[in-house]
């Protein structure tokens, strides 16, 4: 029984210690928390360091998936500005009254076919490459995002339907709940390949992964990717708001594979 | 290794316990010593938290507690301050869902003190407080402990409510398990591998520590040990 007191004693410390130390706890109050599609992680998370940089000024990016970020809005997420994959969410975050106004276009999103090293699937941008494996029967599985609520998800759906190799995939399809989680999946090495959005696919982290290539765009309807601040933006989130309308910011999104709005 | 959502996690931990734990002792005794009518509703309810996916309870408190809620309105109104998204939700949250973590344990050595020995401490003209302060206590305190290992633990890894009604914010609900999370989603596997292991490695020392404390238990009063 002493070692257990012992014990219950030590664990009491190290409660009361955490205690003591809470009110010390730096609380980040000022700086605003920000919503993001997680398509755009690696793009955004360099144009934060840079804004940073030249400002002084510090945002907290969340990444996940746009619709769960809408749906958080409406239920009352402190995020003071949303930037989506998909410029239905910031028509519907309006519509609902979350946002302040229509918002702007910051990117256009594009597709890549990707498969990781090792993979038989070799890359073309007609997917004859995955016709010829699926015909042969050597296509086990193909990841995409999930069409009923990721864009990128829906936008592959599309693609492979207007190439004729949506019913043929139909029992090959890994879902993503996101673009991201699709992009595990793809290179994860228990699928052949997959479709994901060319950000990632160009991400030097992606890179060591697997290969790609990018599809054309007039394959699919367009990505175009709009944000919007909400009711709750403060300063600094104003400032991040135009610093990524700035000629700096839209450079590093065309050199992660993004197209530009036209303005 | 992203220490903010540790330290976070470790927090959230902590409060949940310091919450959840007294309360469950009061509760546990009332439950053990006690008959009443629709004791075993009550027991049910507890339960509850111990069958329903995290993410169906994440969703009702988001949709409960949220600001469109009259319920999230008027707590919002009470505390001037929002419930979800914020650290306090996590809590009241964590706390809700860990109810059967921490009262499993304390009832069941509660109901493991022998009657006679509380009707001796009576007779000798103990207080209820006291008996319960130097009779009773001793003899659950390893479920006690128990509750506490579990009810840490659990919290420390907890993550469809989080992901839920947390909204991922660095700092105030970016947990350890949603940090995890983020590390696998940007490809950074070393980050997301160092987490995890610390997160096993704690996992596998809390349950050896709670087999052996119930273990004791057992063996301490193995007759009466349900």
């Amino acid at each position: 029984m002493s070692s257990l007191s012992r014990l219950g004693k030590v664990f009491g410390l190290v409660l009361s210690f955490s205690m003591v130390l809470m009110p010390f706890i730096s609380r980040a109050e000022t700086v605003p928390a920000i919503a993001a599609a997680a398509n755009i992680k690696f793009a955004l998370d360099d144009i934060v360091k840079n804004f940073s940089a030249e400002t002084g000024l510090k945002v907290r990016v969340s990444y996940g998936s746009s619709g769960n970020f809408v749906a958080q809005i409406q239920h009352g997420a402190p995020f003071e500005m949303l930037l989506s994959a998909d410029e239905r969410y910031i028509h519907e975050l309006q519509k609902a009254g979350f946002a302040r106004d229509e918002g702007v276009q910051y990117a256009v999103g594009r597709l890549a076919l990707v498969a990781p090293n090792k993979s038989p699937l070799t890359l073309d941008t007609e997917l004859n490459g995955v016709k010829v494996l699926l015909a042969a029967g050597k296509l086990e599985r193909f990841a995409i995002a999930n069409p009923e609520h990721a864009p990128y998800g829906e936008r592959a759906r599309e693609l492979l339907q207007k190439l004729g190799l949506w019913d043929g995939l139909q029992t090959k399809l890994i879902l993503g709940e996101n673009a991201s989680q699709a992009a595990q999946f793809a290179v994860s090495g228990s699928t052949q390949g997959g479709i994901i959005p060319l950000s990632i696919a160009l991400a030097p982290q992606f890179k060591a992964l697997g290969q790609s290539i990018a599809l054309p765009a007039e394959l699919h309807g367009p990505l175009y990717q709009r944000m919007v601040l909400t009711p709750k933006a403060g300063a600094t989130a104003e400032r991040f708001y135009l610093y990524l309308q700035s000629d700096a910011a839209k450079s590093v999104f065309v050199q992660y594979g993004f197209g530009l709005p036209a303005q | 290794m992203d220490w903010q959502a540790l330290w976070l996690s470790v927090k959230l931990s902590s409060i949940t316990v310091l919450v959840l734990v007294p309360l469950s002792i009061l509760a546990g005794r009332a439950l053990a010593y006690r008959q009443f009518i629709g004791k075993s509703w009550v027991e049910a309810l507890i339960m509850v938290p111990l069958v329903l996916p995290p993410t169906v309870i994440g969703y009702y408190l988001l949709v409960g507690l949220g600001s469109q809620s009259w319920l999230g309105q008027w707590l919002e109104r009470l505390t001037g301050q929002q419930l979800v998204f914020h650290f306090s939700g996590l809590v009241l949250a964590s706390v809700l869902v860990n109810i059967p973590f921490a009262l499993q344990p304390i009832q069941r050595a509660f109901e493991a003190v022998p009657h006679d020995v509380r009707d001796a401490a009576a007779c000798c003209g103990m207080s209820k407080l006291k008996i319960l302060l130097k009779i009773e206590l001793p003899m659950v305190w390893p479920g006690v402990l128990t509750a506490i290992v579990l009810c840490f633990s659990h919290v420390l890894g907890e993550f469809g409510v989080v992901l839920m009604m947390g909204g991922n914010i660095a700092g105030e609900t970016k947990t350890i398990s949603i940090s995890i999370y983020d590390s696998v989603q940007a490809f950074d596997f070393g980050a997301a591998g160092t987490m995890s292991l610390v997160l096993l490695l704690f996992a596998i020392t809390a349950l050896a520590l709670t087999t052996s404390l119930s273990r004791r238990l057992g063996g301490q009063r193995g007759a009466n040990h349900r």
